[in-house]
This record gives C-alpha cells, structure tokens and sequence, in this order.
C-alpha cells in the first residue's frame, strides 16, 4: 500500500510499482514517479518543515518548482546529501533518506518556535535596528546566535563524490517549457524543418495538463495528447526532446542555460552518467512557453500545513491519485480553483465549501458548483484558520463584516488567481507591460529574437493560445530559414473558461489589523512587513525588498512578488506600474554548483604549468611557489633544513661558487622583420638600432602614461631577429601590447612577433665558477670573456643541442643564461649539474634569486614598481634614450606630476639593528612621535636577510628618496618602531666586478 | 554570453575568444613628443562613457589574434557592426528609445526619492 490517501483508479502512476524511502527516520512507501510532496501526502504526512524565521509549522504549498515552504534535506549516503530541496520537485527512488530541517529536537516539537511568540521583537529589518549594542557582539554572539536559528538547511561537510558534464548546443528554435503551447510550437517549427530543442523542467512533458483534466486537444485527453506529441517529436532526427531540464538564465544573444538533472531519480545510478549536465544553448531563435504560476491568498494565518494552491491540490489527485484531505475547503479569488473542488468532489472527496472572495463569480463554474450540490459562500472571506500542526479548520465571514462561521476542514485549496512566468524573458532584458484590467505584467517590448506564447503571455484561452503557439513556431523556424511544407493545426477544448483574480491582501489582512498573513512564505514575510517598511520610508520597491527580504529566499518570489508590490501600492497610494518590479535574475531555480563548475573542481579548477625540470626538481625535494599558473622551485632543503637556512645555503653557494636557477618561466617573444630594430625602439624607452648581433641589453618598457610596464634582456641575434624576454607574469600582456601598436599604430612597420615562452627551456648558471661547469659542455661558442663578455648571446650547442647562449647575470656574478629547445630542457640541466654538483654549486630557488637581485640592486617590475613608478623613480633613467623622437611614454614621461620634486624613488633601507628584517608594505615616516594620522612617506618593497651581507636589507619606495640618503627614517610597526638608514640600493660588491669572472 | 563576428576571420564567434581592447578612432598622433598637455590629456585620459552607441576595439585573442572595431550599443549589448582596423568610422545611430513600457528600478529612482 503506497499510502492510505491513494485514490483507486486516480492518478497515473503504476500501483505495482512501489519504491521505499525514510523521511526523519520513519519508512514510507511510494509508487515510482511521486515526487517526495505526492509520496508523503499520500501518506497522510502534511507537516513538513519549520520556517525560517518564526519556525512555524509548514507544509506543502505546491506541486512545482515554486515551492517555498517544503524545502527537505536529501540523500543517497552520507557524501550524496544536498540540503534544501523542493519536495514538489524530487522525485522518489528506493532508498532515498529525508530528513525535515530547521527544527529541534523535533518536527513536531521546535523549541526554536518560541520565536512566533516572540515575533514583535523580529520585525521585518529588525538586524538593522537591535542587536546593535554592544558593538562588539554582534560577531561574537548576535549573529551566530541569529544564524543557527534562522536558516535553512545545513550545507554538506562531505566532498562531492559526483562528477558533472557540461555541453554546448546550437539549434534553430529553442522552446522552454512543454505545456500547451511549447508542444504547439516545437511541432511546427519541427514540422517546418527547423532544428528543435524542447526543454521542461519536469519528468514528463504536459505542464499544466498534469492537474487540468477539463482540457482535451483534438478530442484527445490533454495529458495523453502531450504525450504522444511528445513522442512524436522525439523521433524526428531535426528534433531534441529535454525533461528534468530547466532553462534557468537567459543571456545576451539567445544564449541560454540549461541544468539537465541526469540521476537524481534513479535509485542505482549507472556511474558512467553525470549527475547533472549543464547544456549552453545558442539559439537563432527562442520560444518561451514558460506557463503561469498559480497565487495563493493572503490572509491571517494562512501557512498552516494542509493550506494548499488549487492547481497543487488538482495535481496530487489527477497525476499522483491522493487526495489531500478528506474534507476540503476551497478560498479563491478566482474561477481555476472552482475545478479542483468539482474534481475532488468527483473522486468522491468531501467538499466543505468554496469560499469566493468575488461578488460575482464565473456563472458557468457556479452552476457546475450548485450541480455538484458544493456550497459556495460568495462575497465572503477566510478570516482565520486553526490548527497546530495541521489545519482543522477556517473562520469565515461575509466580506464588509457579519457574522463569522467555522468550518471544519483538514485541507484548504486557496487560489488568487494567475502570474505569467515572465522571468526568462525578463532576463533576455525585455521589457514588460502592466495589463491593468489582470493585475499582471506580460512582455512588452523584446530585446532578442524571442517569442513568449500561452499562459506567460497572458493569452488566456486555449484555442487561442494554440493558434499563437503555432504561428510563433512557424514564424520562428521560417526566420531561421527553415523551409519544410508540413502546417500543422490543433484543436484544443477547455471545460471552463476561467475569470478572476486578485493581489494583494484579501479581507481581514488590510491595513487596520496587525495578523500574520504570510505573502513570502520562505522568508516569512507578511503583509504587514511590507506597510511597515513603507511607513519606516521605504518606497522603492527594491528598498522595501531589502528591508523586509520579501522575494530574496531562493524561490525568488515566485508566489510573493506579486502581492508584495500590490500591497506597496496600495500604502503608496501609487498604482503598481509606478511602483515598478524588481529585477528577475538568474537562474530561475536553484542550480548546483556542481553543474556550473562540472569539471572544473580540484586539480583541473586551474591548469598549472610546469617548466622541463619540474620533475628533477621535484625529485630534489624542490617547495615549490605558484608564480601565475607555474609552479617554481621556491628553495630545495637540505635534510634538517628550514627555508630559512636552506636559502641561506644556497646564497653562500652561488657566490662562492655556483648555482642553477630554472629560469624557463621568463617571458620569451621573438621579434623578426627588417624593421625589428625600429618597433623595439617604439617599444622600449631605449635605443636598439645601436645593439650589435651577438649583444644584449637590458630594456625598459613603459605605457603611454610613462609609467614602468615591464623589463627585461633583449638580445640581438641578427640584424632581422630579437630575442626578447619579459618578466614571468608580463609575458602575455607584453605580447598583446606589442600585437596592440604593431596592427593598430604601426601597421606600416615589417615585424612578426612570436611567443616563445614555452619554446625554450632556460638554465641560469651562476657563480665565480659558472664559466668552468658550462665550459666542456659547449660546441661552436668562444666563452672567453674578450670574445663572450657580459651581455653577449650566441647561438651554438651544448651536449649536442642547438642552444642561445647569454652571458647575463641576475645576481652580480659570472653567469650565463642556457637556452634550450623545451624538450631537452631537463636532459640539458642534468648534464650540467653533473658539471656543477662535484665543484660544490648547489641547485637554487626563486627565493634565493631574490635575495641575490637585492644584493645588487637590481628590481622587479610588480614588486619593486607598483603602475605608479617612472624609470626615473626606479632609479633606471639611464635606460631612457635621450635621442628618440618616439617611443611608447615619451609624452607621458613629460607630464609635469611626472617631473615635479619629490615623487617616490626607490632606495635602500638599512635598519640599524642589522638583525632586524622589515615587513614588506610596511610604510615609513620621517618622525616617529608625530601625532595621528602620520604623514607617509613611502613603503617598503623588498626585504630580506641577506647572508651575504651579514645582515638585513631593503629597498623602498620613499618620497624625495634619493635626497635622504644618510638620513634616519622609521617604520612603525604595531608592537614597535624599526629605525633605518636610507642608502643607495646595492649592498654587495658596490663595484661591479665579480660580473665579469 | 555574446556573439562577436571577426571581419577577418569572416565569422561569429563566442565572446570567450575576444579580448576587449578600450575605445576606437583613437589616432596616436605622429609628433606625439610634441603635444601639449591638454591634447595628451584628451588623447590619453578622456573617454566617453555613452549610454547608447560605442565604438570599441577587439582583438580576437584566441582566434586569429587580429585587433578589428566594433559598434556597439551599451543599452543592449547588440553588436550592430564590427570591422577591420583602419577602416572608417562608420555613420550608425542607436535604435531609437523603445516604448514606453514599466521600467525597473533604475528608471524609477528620480521619481521614488
């Protein structure tokens, strides 16, 4: 027995084919395709979950995705658990686990509900006003307090054991939704031999066909003609039928988004299958067939469990054959809600009245309502409700006052009426149109190449929303160039033409009365939230928004809004297209991370790149630093070894003897054309018609601004041919900067860049024996310092592959700059090591390299130079030709902020305790004992122990900086101040010898 | 995500193989050196910020790697014309002012304060 309110013979499911599934520790049985809703209704279980705020009992509003009330934790094992999922929407497999949530110790028993007595302290924006005093608990003890007794459902601890897929798909016309008309439209576009992909966010196609009995197209049931049409659909080749699929964001250029869930309702999975695809659809043409979203009523006390929309109650008999109470009542505005009660009343379920806050309602459903003998109390209104954990009854009274009645029920079916789902058409950015005569917004004016056909169009009756479904497929299709012959024709009967509707509160919620009359249920937000935010000076409707939280759950409003902005209105005194609506935004439901990252996660969220020798580094206990995406040996330990003495270790070495530094991660361009030279020039501040092949100097680029914008060697190889490298992250901005003046400024110019940066494997050999280790490996090069001096390049061999050999140095000593092609990058290194390691040289590490430039002065474009910095006040003036009529900066370099007195320059700190290593950023100032706020005259950019020197090293940025050399200035520091000497910036071997060997 | 024709890879592509590149018709004058700093101030710091139609740079970064110009509207995002580098300033309007319609916030906030 799948539950004791199962009708017989009602509903479409299979009676035979039951599945298991716990909810709060407690087994249910269901029937496969109930949704966790239809399978616990079933079961007589109403209550499903405590509310946000006032941790008031709730239960099921819906039958769809706008459900904001039976939000439940659901999981597979202990890793699948995802909290926070509409019972309307998951449908049950064997062995699911539910569990409510936001409850304690029990469903039935909250202690937290001592909250709804305590209501009048909670008004809406009550964060903003309480708590406030002292300031310090709001972090300490408020706000965590408020978290744990506000709030939804508990986030996973567990890692996703999930994977997720992600595909892109182009088609014709795309149709979203797969009622009425989305069916109408795909078959004739289909039919027109468009491409088609037909999405609808539920397991089977029909839309509101799934509940609307009364509707038959061309003399077939509703729901059987979806299907079929369905079928029909799916076995055409230009045609993509996608369930479980919801369109949630719609995006520029018809780009639209879509989550496919794959298994969530398979009881054994197969593995190989995603949980979740997310499809990226590019459509020439959209048709939305997006439907309409029942209203409920607002009035007191009208989020008991049991308190249902008409069109759910309709739902969970027609389809899932329960009935959702054995006594029900019905309240509406509207005639839609007169046809759950007929059918209920059909399938022999008692029907205690319908409630009509109209004067005048439909005449055809009133005369079915008196045939089916049903009470009907027009004009007359529901004042109040009862019951603890479930309705047991409505107070009702006629409208205007009089006296009141109480009628027992166990299920009330409230309807105020219909909203057009213009939420993805509002995200394409169109504009909508208030219809005055509904009350509703529909699409107005459209911003891409859509359409919106049906119940989101406002087009109400069915022959009539078929025909435009039709003609918009048509019309679609033939846009897209779609030429096929077939004109298809539909014709489609409805039982009742349906009047009505209202939004806002209904009688006994107005302005005068002080109830709880729920219009966001998620966030539990009332009617008289709204008229408070407005009284407290709220009046656009996305500060009252704010303020009250009304629509910001993560049902977005799909039931509130409406009344939301009616009662705004109305204490606005303002009609409601001046009040104007807040903005839809995406995604329409809630979408998984997983399936917007898919494979994005862990090892694959960002590529990491690895030069030739990663692996012998890594195999030498190399940490390793992320610079960018690359990974760089940081230092290599020693057994024993901190960082701090390995660095140590490594600095001594080089100096004294050697070391190799993996320096492959340098930007490389190659610049060649018979006007290289010149586009350098323009380029680069200084002069390179004067470089000789076979030389080398060092370049300084700068913006248009004049400001540094990278450095690096360039060495000239050929007349026609530059070797060009840049720092490590410039590498690609260099390139589109260069590529930027190339096409756009000098087009005139013949040059090709090339990026080389992963082409060549580069070995920086280092130290006073630097020439000695390279040496017997080196074919067709002269390394005698007449004939290979400081700055030169070459190309030659080394163990027998092509090389371009620099004599550059980085650190002050002897060195040499090893370039080979990328694949003999670790054979090469290895080979030299084995040079290296019996002569004492060690391997050396990112770190290490910047304590050595440091010792000698030299800076590092983003460290040492902020965007702010001119090669003047990097002290690299010298690098700026004097003698060009143009380059990049020339202009810029003359503004006159730019040459005014006492801008920042880098210089050197020493501390005077030399023991003592200032903090980079640290920011200095020239009197310590000034009061409040100081006057800054710089900050520290670089900072190390230098073992070399002895002691501790810096340089900074300093206003007027290269005047205060000798002058003492300080570092205030949260526990002390830190005295230092400015100095120039070299600190070790001030005469440059030990470069030349 | 948007749709950006290349007009020298004559064909539309996604918007994740383009990079933006700042305003168009910008001409770097050829005596730059000698400018004053008004006209360096204009060249350099000035921009538009228009509501409406813009005329932009774009380089097919992952695609042919070439720099082309672009009209746009900034209200749509629509691209009404792209072309090559060099080529003309074209003579386009934006679409005129769309009906009046319920706007959101944005074009309420002058009459809710």
């Amino acid at each position: 027995m799948s539950g004791a309110n199962r009708i017989a013979g009602k509903g479409r499911l299979t009676p035979a084919r039951t599945a298991r599934f716990t909810f709060d520790g407690k087994s249910y049985t269901a029937l496969q395709g109930d949704t966790v809703a239809s399978a616990l209704l079933a079961n007589g279980v109403h209550l499903l979950g405590r509310s946000f705020k006032y941790h008031r009992p709730r239960g099921i509003l819906s039958a769809g995705p706008e459900e904001p009330n039976a939000l439940l934790d659901v999981s597979r094992d202990s890793a699948r658990r995802q909290p926070n999922v509409r019972a309307t929407v998951q449908e049950v497999f064997d062995g699911m686990k539910v569990e409510s949530q936001n409850r304690w110790p029990s469903l039935a028993f909250d202690v937290g509900a001592v909250n709804d007595l305590m209501s009048p302290f909670f008004a809406a924006g009550f964060y903003y006003k309480t708590f406030m005093w002292p300031k310090k608990a709001w972090h300490g003890i408020y706000e965590p307090f408020i978290r744990r007794a506000a709030g939804l459902g508990v986030a996973p601890t567990e890692a996703d054991p999930d994977h997720y897929a992600s595909r892109y798909a182009h088609c014709d016309v795309l149709v979203v939704g797969a009622g009425v008309a989305g069916l109408a439209a795909a078959l004739a576009a289909a039919e027109a031999g468009a491409r088609v992909i037909l999405v609808d966010e539920q397991p089977e196609v029909g839309g509101a066909l799934h509940f609307d009995s009364g509707l038959t197209v061309n003399g077939q049931p509703g729901y059987d003609w979806a299907q079929a049409t369905a079928a029909r659909l799916a076995a055409m080749p230009n045609v993509q039928v996608l369930t479980r699929t919801t369109a949630f964001g719609y995006y520029n250029h018809n780009f639209v988004a879509l989550a496919e869930r794959v298994t969530d309702h398979i009881a054994q999975p197969d593995k190989k299958l995603p949980r979740e695809r997310l499809w990226q659809v590019r459509a020439k043409r959209v048709v939305l067939a997006t439907g309409a979203i029942e209203r409920h009523m607002v009035f007191p006390k009208n989020d008991r469990p049991g308190i249902m929309l008409a069109s759910a109650g309709r739902t969970f008999l027609n389809h899932f054959g329960v009935a959702v109470g054995a006594k029900v009542g019905v309240y509406t505005a509207h005639d839609s809600a007169y046809e759950a009660a007929f059918d209920l009343k059909r399938a022999g379920v008692a029907v205690a009245a319908i409630v009509d806050s109209r004067q005048n309602p439909g005449a055809e459903v009133l005369a079915e309502a008196r045939r089916l003998g049903i009470e009907v109390l027009s004009g007359h209104s529901v004042i109040n409700t009862a019951g603890r954990l479930r309705i047991s009854s409505m107070t009702v009274a006629r409208n205007g006052g009089g006296a009141a009645q109480k009628i027992v029920v166990d299920a009330l079916l409230v309807s105020a009426g219909w909203t057009p789902s213009v939420h993805l058409f509002s995200q394409s950015r169109g504009k909508l149109s208030f219809e005055g005569e509904k009350q509703r917004f529909l699409p107005g004016t459209y911003a891409q190449d859509s359409l919106s056909v049906g119940a989101c169009n406002g087009t109400d009756q069915l022959q009539a929303a078929i025909e435009e479904a039709l003609a918009a497929g048509e019309l679609m299709a033939r846009a897209t160039g779609a030429a096929g012959g077939n004109a298809v024709s539909l014709s489609g009967e409805a039982a009742f033409e349906w009047t009505g509707g209202m939004i806002g509160a209904s009688e006994g919620a107005g302005p005068d009365t002080t109830v709880k009359a729920f219009i966001d249920f998620q966030h539990d937000v009332c009617a008289k939230d709204i008229r408070l935010a407005v009284r407290e000076g709220m009046h656009s409707i996305e500060h009252i928004k704010r303020f009250t939280t009304n629509g910001m759950a993560s049902d977005q409003g799909k039931l509130s809004n409406m009344h939301g902005l009616a009662i705004a209105a109305e204490a606005l005194d303002r009609p409601i297209p001046q009040v104007g609506l807040t903005t839809f935004r995406q995604p329409y439901t809630p979408v998984t991370f997983g399936t917007i990252i898919s494979h994005s996660r862990g090892s694959l969220f960002d590529p990491a790149r690895k030069t030739p020798m990663h692996g012998w580094e890594e195999a030498h206990g190399a940490e390793f630093e992320d610079v960018g995406n690359w990974k760089r040996a940081w230092f290599y330990p020693k057994a024993g070894e901190n960082m701090h003495e390995a660095v140590n270790r490594e600095c001594r070495t080089v100096r004294t003897t050697a070391g190799l530094f993996d320096a492959s991660t340098l930007g490389k361009i190659e610049v060649v054309g018979p006007d290289a030279a010149t586009f350098l020039n323009l380029l680069y501040t200084n002069a390179w018609d004067t470089l000789k092949p076979g030389r080398c100097r060092y370049g300084i680029m700068t913006r248009e601004d004049g400001y540094v914008y990278d450095d690096g060697v360039v060495g000239r190889l050929a007349e026609d041919r530059f070797h060009v490298t840049t720092t490590t992250g410039g590498a690609p901005r260099v390139l589109h900067h260069m590529e930027d003046y190339l096409q756009t400024e000098f087009p005139h110019l013949k040059v090709w860049l090339t990026s080389t940066t992963e082409q060549w494997a580069v070995i920086a050999v280092q130290g006073p024996k630097a020439r000695e280790i390279i040496a017997p490996l080196v074919e067709g090069i002269d390394l005698s310092p007449d004939a290979f001096p400081h700055m030169s390049v070459a190309e030659g061999k080394i163990c027998g592959v092509p090389t371009r050999l620099f004599r550059v140095s980085f650190t002050g000593e002897l060195g040499f700059e090893v370039n080979v092609p990328a694949d003999y990058g670790q054979a090469v290194w290895e080979a030299i090591w084995a040079q290296a390691e019996p002569l004492g040289s060690c391997a050396y590490g990112t770190e290490t390299m910047h304590v050595l430039r440091a010792e000698k002065g030299y800076i590092i474009v983003g460290q040492d130079t902020d965007g702010t910095v001119t090669p003047d006040d990097a002290g690299v003036a010298w690098a700026v030709s004097k003698k060009k009529a143009d380059f990049v900066g020339i202009r810029g370099l003359k503004r006159p902020d730019l040459m005014r007195e006492g801008r920042k320059q880098l210089v050197g700190l020493l501390t005077k305790d030399p023991s003592v290593v200032l903090e980079e950023g640290a920011q200095i100032v020239a009197d310590p004992n000034q009061p409040k706020p100081m006057t800054m005259l710089g900050h520290v950019t670089s900072s190390y122990w230098s073992e070399n020197c002895g002691r501790s090293i810096a340089f900074a940025l300093v206003a007027g900086g290269r005047a205060r050399v000798g002058q003492t200035l300080y570092i205030p520091m949260p526990d002390r101040t830190i005295a230092a000497e400015v100095t120039d910036t070299v600190f070790f071997d001030k005469e440059g010898a030990r470069i030349n060997g | 995500m948007l749709l950006i024709y290349c007009p020298y890879c004559e064909e539309e592509r996604s918007e994740l193989e383009f990079r933006g590149a700042g305003d168009a018709h910008i001409a770097r004058s050829t005596n730059i050196a000698a400018i004053s700093d008004e006209e360096f101030e204009a060249y350099f710091f000035l921009r538009e910020n228009p509501k409406g139609m813009i005329f932009e740079r774009w380089r097919h970064i992952h695609g042919c790697g070439r720099f082309f110009n672009a009209a746009r509207d900034t209200v749509s995002d629509r691209f009404v014309k792209t072309y090559k580098a060099g080529e003309p300033k074209p003579d386009l309007h934006p679409a005129p002012a769309t009906a009046a319609t319920v706007e959101t916030y944005e074009a309420l906030e002058g009459d809710a304060q």
